[in-house]
């Protein structure tokens, strides 16, 4: 059970994956609240990625279930794969963009794949996609060579938006973005959440995402989901490298001008509007 | 699947007087796909003529940007053709939706006339600049080879023996047995139309001369250097651009490693080094097929070939060919460096700079082999 009552989105039990004699994910369970952003951390190589992966069902595993909208991806028919495929939309870490199209062309990729709309309608919802994530409208028509790195992961949500996704997955959606950018791109996802009743599943190491948009942190050690519950959860653990993540020097000093931040900038949003 | 949200979009008219009440009904998701583009044409074509219209939002089921976009471009055409429009019965999530999604006519760029004379023209200028820069590109980039070659050579400690050796194996060693095939086959192939050709003069034998001049002269280092300009030449584009691709070239420039005296060099002595050795290879295999089939079709022996070979041909004629081989792997080889950092960010880029690379290198190689071919006759060598 998710932490606000309903049928979990994700339902991930026992999962085991593994590469060659490495195990990197054992016995795995995870449960992810529809409508929420879910945060997902843990050291590096401990197999964020991979998990994301194999949810996304790139990566084969060896052992264990996986659900998604409450339906088992090992007991699907490749249509009804495909079909689950359209309801999900998945922003990689170095965007992914396809480097020969321009931007538009890559947000109406998947438009074009699943959909009969005429060019003018793509165009006008690819324009808006654009706008929606907060590119500049010439941005369109640039090729991802020509893009800076916050303009790609950008134009990388807009991609993953193209079908309006019931469930996002973003892998380290603020990596390598200035503070401020990230903090624009957190706002974002917050207003995405908001507006598209997205549910949102992101692998972030970044310590103000987790503060600000994440509904619900789940931490991963050892092959497993070591706790999952809401800040306050994390804050209260014992496990050792929860300690060290939440308790350390950069983390408390976000959680001193947490409170005080967040009240300006709600302050600061109905103040410009 | 939650077949329940996938109600189609659709919409019912009251008209009263001059207002016309839309109430909109289903979901409108883009899911709908034409169905959506369709129903929200239809709705504003409703609302012609009105003064008031109001959209009621009450029997929606789901709404998401594309729904949204659709209901506020056609509310906007509605608008904009002279009716007060106000939209009732929002819930807070379409409110922001609709607000998020707001319709914005798209700007219309405009675009200069254009005149195809000129544009013949343009592309001819910018054709004939491109030839003019490739070819003073290719005296720059020799220059400054030219220079790393020579800082090497003075200063042995910044020699890459390792890498050069690394890549006259993938150059040369692995190349073996393709160069070996070809250039028996085009031998045999040769020998047998000179024997064919030739027999009717009754002088079938001198196809052994034909054999031993062509192949030496000319063919031996020919294929050689067209197979290597597709299989290496294609390599080092690909490996350099790919580098440069991912900065990895800018990586070695700010370590203070020049890429001229790690990459280039080592590539192009390797290159220079193997085309001889490969060439002799060819051109001995070459005899060895012009010799079987000599033996096959002519029924001259092997003996009596080498012989009649011994006679034809001199020391100069596989000079020749073995003077031109490492002329040629500057060629290929510089071709392919200069092509490799051309290659900008996109995966496309590099497939048509390695295309390029591999058509430029072939021409260049029988190009200058036209040119070798009026300088030996000129020397009478």
């Amino acid at each position: 059970m998710g932490s606000n009552g309903k049928e979990p989105i994700i339902r991930v039990r026992g999962l085991h994956v593994g590469f060659g004699a490495k195990t990197v994910l054992d016995g795995l369970d995870l449960d992810v609240p529809p409508g929420e952003v879910t945060g997902f951390v843990g050291g590096s190589g401990q197999g964020k990625s991979v998990l994301t992966r194999a949810i996304l069902g790139l990566v084969p595993k060896q052992a264990g279930t996986i659900e998604v909208f409450g339906e088992d991806l090992d007991r699907m028919s490749l249509s009804e794969h495909r079909a689950l495929e359209r309801r999900w939309g998945v922003m990689f870490q170095g965007g992914a963009l396809f480097s020969a199209l321009t931007v538009k062309q890559n947000i109406q990729t998947p438009m074009r794949e699943y959909l009969k709309l005429s060019q003018s309608v793509m165009d006008e919802l690819a324009m808006l996609k654009i706008k929606l994530v907060g590119l500049p409208p010439d941005a369109a028509d640039k090729v991802p060579s020509q893009l800076s790195g916050g303009m790609v992961k950008r134009a990388a949500l807009a991609r993953a938006l193209a079908l309006d996704p019931e469930l996002l997955f973003l892998d380290e959606p603020t990596s390598g973005l200035d503070p401020i950018g990230a903090a624009d791109f957190d706002e974002l996802i917050a207003t995405l959440r908001a507006t598209l009743g997205l549910s949102v599943f992101m692998v972030t190491h970044d310590l103000d995402s987790l503060y600000s948009i994440c509904d619900t942190i789940a931490a991963l050690a050892d092959g497993k989901v070591i706790a999952a519950g809401p800040l306050s959860t994390m804050l209260a653990s014992d496990h050792p490298w929860l300690r060290a993540y939440f308790h350390g020097r950069r983390a408390r000093a976000i959680v001193k001008q947490g409170r005080a931040a967040a009240l300006a900038s709600a302050q600061g949003i109905e103040g410009a509007r | 699947m939650s077949n329940s949200i996938s109600a189609a979009p659709n919409f019912s008219v009251e008209r009263d007087g001059e207002t016309v009440r839309i109430a909109l009904r289903g979901a409108w998701t883009i899911s709908a796909s034409r169905a959506l583009e369709k129903t929200a044409v239809a709705m504003s074509a409703a609302g012609k003529g009105a003064r008031r219209v109001a959209i009621d939002f009450a029997g929606v089921i789901r709404l998401d940007t594309a729904g949204a976009w659709l209901i506020d471009k056609a509310r906007a055409q509605m608008a904009a053709s002279g009716a007060a429009t106000e939209y009732q019965s929002l819930d807070a999530d379409q409110r922001i939706l609709l607000r998020e999604a707001a319709y914005a006519p798209a700007e219309r760029e405009l675009r200069p006339k254009r005149n195809r004379l000129f544009e013949f023209l343009i592309r001819l200028g910018v054709w004939g600049a491109m030839i003019g820069g490739n070819v003073a590109t290719g005296v720059s980039f020799l220059g400054e080879l030219a220079a790393a070659a020579l800082r090497v050579a003075f200063n042995p400690a910044l020699s890459r023996p390792t890498s050069m050796v690394f890549h006259m194996e993938n150059f040369a060693l692995r190349a073996v047995p393709i160069i070996v095939t070809i250039n028996f086959l085009v031998g045999c192939i040769v020998e047998q139309q000179g024997i064919f050709q030739l027999r009717r003069f009754g002088a079938a034998t001198y196809a052994v001369d034909l054999i031993g001049v062509l192949t030496l002269r000319e063919l031996g280092v020919l294929l050689t250097s067209i197979m290597i300009a597709g299989r290496s030449g294609s390599a080092i584009t690909a490996e350099l651009g790919s580098m440069k691709m991912r900065e990895e070239i800018d990586a070695l420039r700010v370590m203070g490693m020049a890429p001229m005296e790690v990459l280039v060099l080592p590539r192009i002595l390797a290159l220079v080094f193997s085309l001889p050795l490969l060439t002799f290879i060819a051109d001995i295999a070459a005899l060895g097929g012009g010799m079987t089939t000599a033996y096959l079709y002519d029924g001259l022996g092997f003996q009596a070939f080498l012989v009649r070979l011994q006679d034809a041909i001199g020391l100069n004629t596989i000079l020749v060919g073995l003077i031109k081989s490492p002329f040629m792997a500057l060629v290929v080889g510089m071709i392919a460096c200069i092509e490799g950092f051309r290659v900008q960010g996109s995966a496309e880029s590099l497939g048509r700079q390695v295309t390029v690379s591999v058509v430029n290198g072939i021409f260049m190689v029988i190009f200058v082999d036209g040119l070798f071919a009026i300088f030996f006759a000129g020397i009478h060598y």
